[in-house]
């Protein structure tokens, strides 16, 4: 089915402020939006109020309007505006409520503006706890036990049928706001009266604890003729309990066997169309019982989410584009795969990597907020990393973060923390305990208790293990001793060289030299949905230590862009807002552009928003291999804020003589 | 503990051991699943290949006594990035080494897996031997020689079942160790030609008394079953090269309702006087869209062949395309107009890989029906 005629003029209400909770993917997602429906020759509106988005550019719309989004002044422009069409499932929960209460409101209906993708009863399906629970039932799935309260005394009887520990859920809230376990009465009863008072329609719901399951998430996407396809499956590090945002999680799911990812796959479609999602990408979450696999179906996102964004840059295959064309009626055979060309999107994306998400913190920018994690969301940005293996994901998505941690040591650890103090910091959620973990198998303690302490699946844990018992062979090594079958295990496991050089006494510059002298370097591999079946059009790199190397650099003349890396307090979206434009800008000038960044969330990392894409970390060591092979003609490192500023001079140091240098000193008119 | 992979243009991947030790001959293809290693070890289509698996962590949920796809591995040896030794899963028993060793199968781990996919694409399948005892190359490349690869080969006869027995298990549900096993309402003969075992727990699963019979068994005998339906299975090779099964089709056809998979699609297509050809690394995963040109509708599909059956060949016959494949648009099923027969190239049993398909097997069962209204 072609695109739709009846669709001329679209709506699309971003996601306002960054918040906690709600990060810059939704200016991913709302970008794409635009970008993709104007090209379809569609007339397109845009409200939001952040204007430190990409989505939010002059060129992005026919009509941007920065205005606070609340139905009332939504209600004007489309007044002013009269779209026939409103796509409400790009701009996060904040699009997604704002879209409810003008549908609830009769707004849209006294316009005749259209809903998009899903309609009001799909969306409220999948976001009352009670509907909800009633569809998924109906479809022969399972949830957690659980009973709604808008009262104290409601809440009492509630439990007296679960008993602890229970979670408290407040409705229509975002990024799982006010959501706690309680333990005890009297912890329920303050987590209730919280939840209460949060929640717009002062409902919260109970549920029964499965805190220690496993914790899946897949991607959905449906077309108006109901074809659905899975694009990506996530499995958490972390177990049920605390909040995906703040979970370190993996692409794909690693411990199900066929049978069962077939069978969550199996319902997972069943629930798209139970819940009636017409067209577009949702997000369901599913726990798992590590003991039996009894499966429940936690929760479902009718939306784009953080989860898309993620799901998006770990695959290559772009939810939100694709989403966009479908809600104006394509259908998946109809739109081809923009990274291979020759195939249509209407597929299953297979990687040939692993893929690691992992949340940065910033506890110490909230004094007096705890730094327990649990099913409140509290991080505040995240850092995505590609590897061949877990291990070397893990150990790359460490190095990402940008919190001056590059490996698994213990650095932090107190050595007079004894192990029973350690074992106690293993039962919390505390949001650096994979430190700890490592920490207890140097202290020799067993993958089975620490499997009983932390719930953690043993495959993560001895995948750890893997590292630390790596790393203690590195410690008995000098430098010398190594030679280059061992330097290229030890790089193939993740380490980074500038922790390396700390166990070695050397410097970082002395440690890669030598690694260099063995001839051990990385090598890129590509992103390309396919799994190497299918040739790739798109240089979506990241690197590795293998023997093929797929970069295959040209010969134009090319600048690096350094980006941003992960959100923290004090660097939004902003630095990704120049750093797309610096690309857009060597665009214009007839520049190669090739953007290294690590943020799953942003505009940069779109494989179409440069010409050349590193998935990387933007440390040194990262960097300079990719100066080594590219060979650029200068590498901007003043859009990315501070991270990126930092690595000038070593940059500068270690030979990239024309660091820091902008195109347009070389003489081409200052364009910039 | 050294291994390596020596492909027949001279190419040499060196890894490290895992599984037995020793030496094996096969084509070398790969595979695009992320999971469901068990089922594609066992699954008889694999007999004689080398699989290269392009997801690089494997084994880690390790192996278990309800994934297998038939009596033991067929598959003449297994790549890995990285295998796991540490496997978690609740229903694992056996690491997938420990696997390996029991069913003698050689194992090559860590080498650039990616590197031998993009290779094969680019050059096409071809023989390979994997060798974890002997490095000479020389003398690997001698054997290799030795080798005839799978054209013109019937490995058919190879595979089957020598006696015709009666499949009792139906599908399982894993999540409460329970099977579907309704009243039996048809006789079915399923010529095994290599056959997946979950493609019987269906056809129980639907009502079906299934009796498995060796490749070669005469139509007569067939027929002389009185059963409803005849299904034709899976399997290795060269179809071409089966011509006894391809000689039997042609005297059950428009006699007995047919339902074909993969091998058996081939076999349909021959029988009927259409071609195959070998496709260059063939379809092996478990992400295919194929579209149903009935409906429009698209299935995600697991496939797993290398011949092919060539559209044009059909032609002037009186058949139906009904599916086609989207990435190469290759033919990926056909009924016949005037008979009751019909089949797909790819697999609707999954195992591994999505059940977007199962209608299929409703399909033969309302052929058998219409044939025989009670």
């Amino acid at each position: 089915m072609p695109k739709r005629k009846d669709i001329h003029k679209i709506l699309i209400i971003g996601s306002g402020p960054i918040v906690i909770g709600q990060g810059c993917e939704f200016d991913y997602s709302g970008a794409q939006a635009c970008k993709v429906l104007r090209q379809q020759g569609f007339n397109v509106i845009l409200i939001n109020s952040n204007p430190a988005t990409i989505m939010t550019d002059p060129e992005m719309a026919d009509r941007t309007y920065i205005e606070p989004i609340t139905p009332e002044i939504v209600e004007k422009i489309i007044q002013k505006e009269r779209p026939d069409s409103l796509l409400p499932t790009l701009g996060g929960q904040t699009g997604l409520n704002t879209a409810v209460a003008l549908a609830e409101r009769g707004i849209l209906k006294k316009y005749n503006v259209r809903l998009l993708g899903a309609n009001l009863k799909s969306i409220k399906k999948a976001e009352e706890r009670d509907r909800f629970k009633k569809t998924i039932e109906d479809c022969g799935l399972a949830v957690p036990r659980s009973g709604y309260a808008h009262s104290w005394q409601q809440a009492q009887e509630v439990v007296k049928q679960l008993g602890f520990p229970v979670i408290i859920r407040p409705s229509y809230t975002l990024g799982g706001m006010g959501g706690n376990i309680a333990y005890n009465a009297e912890e329920y009863k303050e987590f209730i009266q919280w939840g209460l008072s949060l929640s717009p329609t002062n409902q919260v719901l109970v549920e029964e604890s499965v805190a220690g399951w496993k914790e899946y998430e897949l991607e959905v996407m449906r077309d108006c003729k109901d074809n659905v396809v899975i694009v990506c499956s996530i499995e958490n590090f972390d177990p049920m309990g605390i909040h995906t945002g703040d979970s370190i999680t993996v692409a794909p799911a690693q411990t199900l066997t066929d049978k069962e990812y077939q069978i969550m796959r199996d319902a997972a479609i069943k629930i798209i169309r139970a819940i009636g999602v017409e067209t577009g990408g949702s997000n369901i979450q599913f726990a798992v019982h590590p003991g039996t696999g009894k499966l429940y179906v936690i929760e479902m996102n009718p939306r784009v989410s953080r989860s898309s964004a993620l799901a998006s840059k770990a695959t290559g295959f772009p939810i939100a584009k694709i989403a966009s064309l479908l809600a104006v009626g394509y259908t998946l055979d109809e739109i081809p795969n923009d990274i291979t060309k020759k195939t249509p999107a209407c597929f299953e994306p297979t990687i040939d990597y692993c893929v690691v998400k992992w949340p940065r913190f910033t506890f110490e920018k909230f004094p007096g907020t705890s730094p327990e994690l649990t099913v409140q969301m509290k991080s505040v940005g995240e850092a995505m990393s590609i590897g061949r293996t877990f291990k070397e994901a893990l150990q790359k998505a460490i190095r990402s973060l940008e919190i001056d941690r590059y490996s698994l040591d213990n650095k932090h650890i107190s050595p007079e923390l004894s192990t029973h103090q350690l074992k106690d910091k293993l039962r919390t959620n505390c949001w650096d305990k994979i430190w700890y973990v490592a920490e207890a198998f140097r202290r020799n303690i067993s993958t089975e208790e620490i499997y009983n302490l932390t719930k953690i699946d043993p495959w993560f844990l001895n995948n750890i293990k893997d590292i630390v018992r790596l790393e203690e062979k590195i410690k008995s090594l000098n430098l010398r001793k190594i030679d280059a079958a061992m330097m290229r295990k030890i790089k193939e496991y993740g380490f980074s060289d500038k922790y390396l050089a700390s166990l070695m006494g050397v410097t970082e510059p002395q440690f890669r030299k030598f690694r260099q002298s063995l001839d051990v370097n990385p090598v890129y591999k590509t992103v390309d949905t396919c799994g190497a079946e299918f040739e790739a059009s798109t240089p979506y790199l990241y690197s590795t230590y293998e023997k093929e190397c797929e970069a295959n650099p040209t010969k134009k003349r090319k600048v690096i862009i350094l980006g941003g890396g992960p959100n923290r307090i004090g660097q939004g979206i902003e630095f990704d807002y120049c750093c797309v434009h610096a690309a857009f800008a060597l665009k214009e000038i007839g520049v190669e552009s090739i953007m290294v960044n690590c943020n799953p969330e942003t505009v940069s990392t779109d494989y179409d928003t440069s010409d050349r894409l590193y998935f990387e970390p933007l440390t040194f060591e990262d960097v300079m291999a990719i100066v080594d092979i590219e060979k650029p003609d200068g590498v901007i490192v003043q859009f990315g804020g501070q991270t990126p500023l930092k690595l000038a001079v070593p940059l500068e140091k270690a030979g990239a003589d024309s660091a820091f240098i902008c195109p347009w000193r070389k003489g081409d008119g200052g364009c910039l | 503990m050294k291994a390596i992979l020596l492909l027949e243009d001279g190419t040499v991947f060196e890894g490290t051991s895992f599984g037995v030790k020793g030496q094996s001959c096969g084509e070398v293809v790969f595979n695009t699943s992320m999971c469901g290693y068990q089922e594609i070890l066992t699954d008889p289509s694999y007999n004689e290949q080398i699989i290269t698996m392009t997801y690089p962590l494997i084994g880690n949920y390790g192996t278990n006594t309800d994934d297998s796809e038939s009596r033991k591995v067929f598959a003449a040896g297994f790549i890995v990035k990285e295998n796991c030794d540490y496997p978690s899963n609740w229903r694992n028993t056996e690491s997938l080494s420990d696997y390996l060793k029991r069913n003698g199968v050689v194992g090559l781990e860590d080498i650039d897996t990616r590197k031998l996919v993009r290779h094969i694409r680019t050059k096409g399948a071809m023989r390979g031997i994997i060798s974890s005892n002997e490095f000479n190359i020389k003398r690997l490349e001698q054997k290799l020689r030795q080798y005839p690869g799978l054209v013109g080969r019937d490995i058919v006869k190879d595979v089957t079942v020598k006696k015709p027995y009666l499949w009792k298990k139906g599908v399982i549900d894993v999540l409460n160790n329970s099977q579907s096993m309704p009243e039996k309402k048809y006789k079915v003969v399923a010529f095994d030609y290599g056959i997946k075992q979950n493609i019987l727990r269906l056809l129980r699963s639907h009502g079906c008394d299934v009796c498995v019979v060796p490749a070669d068994t005469p139509a007569k005998e067939v027929l002389a079953k009185k059963t409803d339906g005849v299904f034709l299975s899976n399997g290795p090779g060269d179809p071409a090269a089966v011509s006894y099964a391809i000689d039997i089709i042609k005297d059950l056809l428009g006699k007995i309702p047919i339902f074909g998979i993969c091998l058996g699609h081939q076999l349909l297509a021959l029988a009927l006087g259409g071609k195959t050809y070998k496709l260059k690394f063939g379809h092996r995963g478990a992400n295919h869209p194929v579209k149903n040109l009935k409906t429009g509708r698209i299935e995600i599909t697991s496939q797993n062949h290398g011949f092919c059956v060539d559209l044009k060949s059909l032609k002037n016959k009186n058949v139906e395309l009904t599916h086609i494949n989207l990435n190469d648009q290759t033919l990926e099923g056909f009924r016949c107009k005037d008979i009751p027969a019909f089949c797909v190239q790819y697999h609707p049993e999954a195992s591994p890989g999505p059940h977007d398909s199962n209608y299929l097997f409703d399909n033969f069962i309302k052929l058998m029906t219409k044939r025989n209204p009670d």
